[in-house]
């Protein structure tokens, strides 16, 4: 009898085992209102201050009674490493996408499908001291003094002494961490077009190549786009490297200029400093205020990656088992 | 009618159109994998140096011992980072998969409605996070309101970055349970709570273990978020309200010193640290991969594994 009762209506148990399951799954939402809440309320200080001089200020400096920041410098030196890293790791993650995708045999694409991403599996601080002690060294005497004494300091963008603590090395150290990121999900991307897609090309007489040009890529541009952005919203928050390969200038200094000059980036910055920064002071507030930018600007290009990047792989999942 | 010159002129423009087309397929072939040696070359580099250098360093005191003073002849060892990460991994975990799981079980046995996607999609999106923002927060929350670096902060942030990843393969891994499976516990009378434990649980065991196991290696190696929260220290543990060490943070520090010493020891600190990383890595892609089906799944979370 006692068995009826219990099936009858539905248990106290599971009910108490469902609500802990939403807790946990709360857990993330509140995560993020608590990040974005205690964001605001560390950095208000700075905002009352500077108000949105402190976006296009280029001012920093911490003396206590000329206090004076503007996060500007950092904003363009963000968005220079990591759009340089882009436009060396975009082309290169697709390259290795297709090969794994269309062109590698079977035997192999498992395994360097493996040795590539295992390149996202290594430490950020370990990619930093990687380029701080080797890679710096090739980046000066190969790509860089051969640039400068080619161009020399009539162009503007490789002026400067080569020294390899600067932009080029952060940027190239850079694209090597954000290549597994875009080529793993540019991969899934492309192995989610449909087959009777290629079929199509090569009943066509096309080549392998165009095939891909053809048929996949158009089929998966969308997906192949948030994957990019992605990307980029993984060099934007890159910290550890950077932090060791820039230079780190400060202030007008770090306006991004040429190539072969220290910069610094939000991530940087806020590593660099927050040390130094005395409890409830401006200085602090000031680098809270840098972290909700990078927060906003985070935020953003992840929700519009993931948008584009589901929406692909969900309507061609179907597809895929097909 | 097709004159016989006709027709010669039409193969040449044949040979000639064809003949491009493969040649532009060729260069094309080869640029793509010449992408993929790209790829590999800093990997091959970062391991042969990290081996090569770091291996000059090991000793069973610089792996036990704490540090001798800056650029003394004693340069003592990286036993407090070692025991440090541990402690952070293990504190970590305590808060982290628990919930993760749990969250995990949310969304794939009651997470098709609306607030499911929801929870998803904002799982995906703090998975991507920059882990700098992260530790700022726990700076902010905890540093600040109790005054001290502490062990609570590192754990806190570090339980963060680990919760959207377990979480994540928990609900995919879960997935892969058939149907039938739970059905055959509910025609047995065993309520819900029960056959998820007992039944969807048990047999998306290895599934599990991988995530947990893949965001371990990866807190691991997060340095960012500790320089705000445990601030490193020379000696060994003596309470979780006070500082303690690292390693990935070890490395970072012992890199901006200007003595052989202890360049030598950031190299002995990263060959520690990446045998941990990546033999968690690799022996958990060897046990997955060998359950097929598997690993397609898992690949969503891309870089972040």
């Amino acid at each position: 009898m006692k068995t009826v009762i219990v099936k009858k209506g539905s248990s106290v148990s599971d009910k108490v085992f469902k609500i802990a399951a939403l807790v946990a799954a709360t857990y993330v939402l509140a995560i993020i209102v608590m990040i974005l809440v205690n964001l605001l309320s560390g950095s208000a200080a700075i905002w009352q201050k500077e108000g949105l001089s402190f976006l296009t200020g280029t001012d920093w400096n911490s003396v206590e009674g000329r206090e004076s920041y503007g996060a500007a410098p950092y904003i363009l030196g963000t968005f220079v490493t990591a759009g340089i890293a882009m436009g060396i790791g975009v082309p290169i993650s697709f390259g290795i996408a297709m090969f794994l995708s269309e062109l590698a045999p079977k035997i192999m694409r498992t395994p360097l499908s493996l040795l590539v991403e295992l390149l996202a599996a290594v430490p950020s601080v370990v990619y930093g001291l990687w380029g701080l002690f080797v890679f710096r060294d090739y980046v000066m005497n190969w790509i860089e003094i051969p640039l400068h004494n080619t161009f020399g300091d009539k162009s503007i963008i490789f002026s400067g002494t080569p020294f390899g603590l600067d932009i080029l090395t952060a940027s190239i150290v850079l694209a090597i961490m954000i290549i597994p990121t875009i080529s793993s999900i540019s991969r899934e991307i492309m192995i989610a077009v449909p087959n009777s897609q290629r079929e199509a090309a090569y009943m066509l007489g096309a080549t392998k190549w165009e095939v891909f040009r053809m048929a996949v890529l158009p089929y998966s541009k969308s997906g192949l786009i948030g994957a990019t952005i992605l990307g980029l919203g993984r060099a934007i928050g890159e910290t550890m490297a950077v932090t060791m390969l820039i230079g780190n200038a400060t202030g007008s200094g770090a306006l991004p200029q040429s190539l072969f000059q220290p910069g610094q980036t939000m991530a940087s910055i806020m590593a660099n400093e927050f040390a130094e920064a005395s409890q409830g002071g401006l200085h602090l507030a000031a680098l809270i205020g840098i972290c909700l930018i990078l927060f906003v600007i985070a935020f953003v290009i992840n929700i519009v990656a993931h948008l584009l990047v589901a929406r692909v792989v969900k309507s061609h999942e179907g597809a895929v088992l097909a | 009618m097709i004159t016989i010159e006709q027709r010669a002129e039409f193969r040449k423009h044949f040979r000639y159109n064809v003949g491009r087309r493969l040649l532009v397929d060729k260069i094309v072939k080869g640029m793509a994998f010449g992408c993929v040696l790209i790829a590999i070359v800093p990997l091959v580099s970062i391991l042969v140096d990290i081996f090569t250098n770091g291996s000059a360093a090991l000793s069973f005191e610089f792996l036990t011992a704490v540090p001798g003073a800056v650029g003394s002849d004693q340069p003592g060892g990286i036993g407090p980072a070692i025991q440090g990460t541990l402690v952070l991994i293990g504190m970590s975990s305590l808060v982290g998969v628990p919930v993760g799981v749990l969250g995990g079980i949310f969304l794939s046995e009651y997470g098709t409605n609306r607030y499911g996607r929801t929870v998803r999609f904002f799982n995906d999106v703090l998975a991507e996070f920059p882990t700098i923002v992260i530790g700022v927060v726990a700076f902010v929350v905890i540093v600040l309101t109790t005054g001290s670096f502490s062990v609570w902060a590192g754990t806190f942030a570090l339980s963060i970055i680990m919760l959207p990843i377990i979480m994540r393969t928990t609900e995919e891994s879960l997935k892969l349970v058939p149907v039938t499976y739970r059905e055959a516990g509910y025609a047995l009378g065993i309520r819900r709570w029960n056959v998820i434990l007992r039944i969807v649980l048990t047999s998306a065991k290895s599934g599990l273990v991988t995530g947990i196991m893949l965001a371990v290696a990866r807190i691991a190696g997060e340095t960012a978020p500790l320089v705000f929260t445990i601030l490193g220290s020379s000696s060994f543990i003596a309470g979780l309200n006070g500082p303690i060490d690292a390693l990935p943070l070890k490395i970072w520090r012992l890199s901006s010193l200007p003595y052989d010493s202890a360049v030598t020891q950031g190299w002995g600190a990263a060959f520690v640290l990446i045998i941990i990383v990546l033999s968690i890595n690799i022996g958990v892609r060897y046990i997955f991969l060998r359950k097929k089906g598997g690993t397609l799944k898992f690949r969503t979370l891309g870089g972040a594994l």
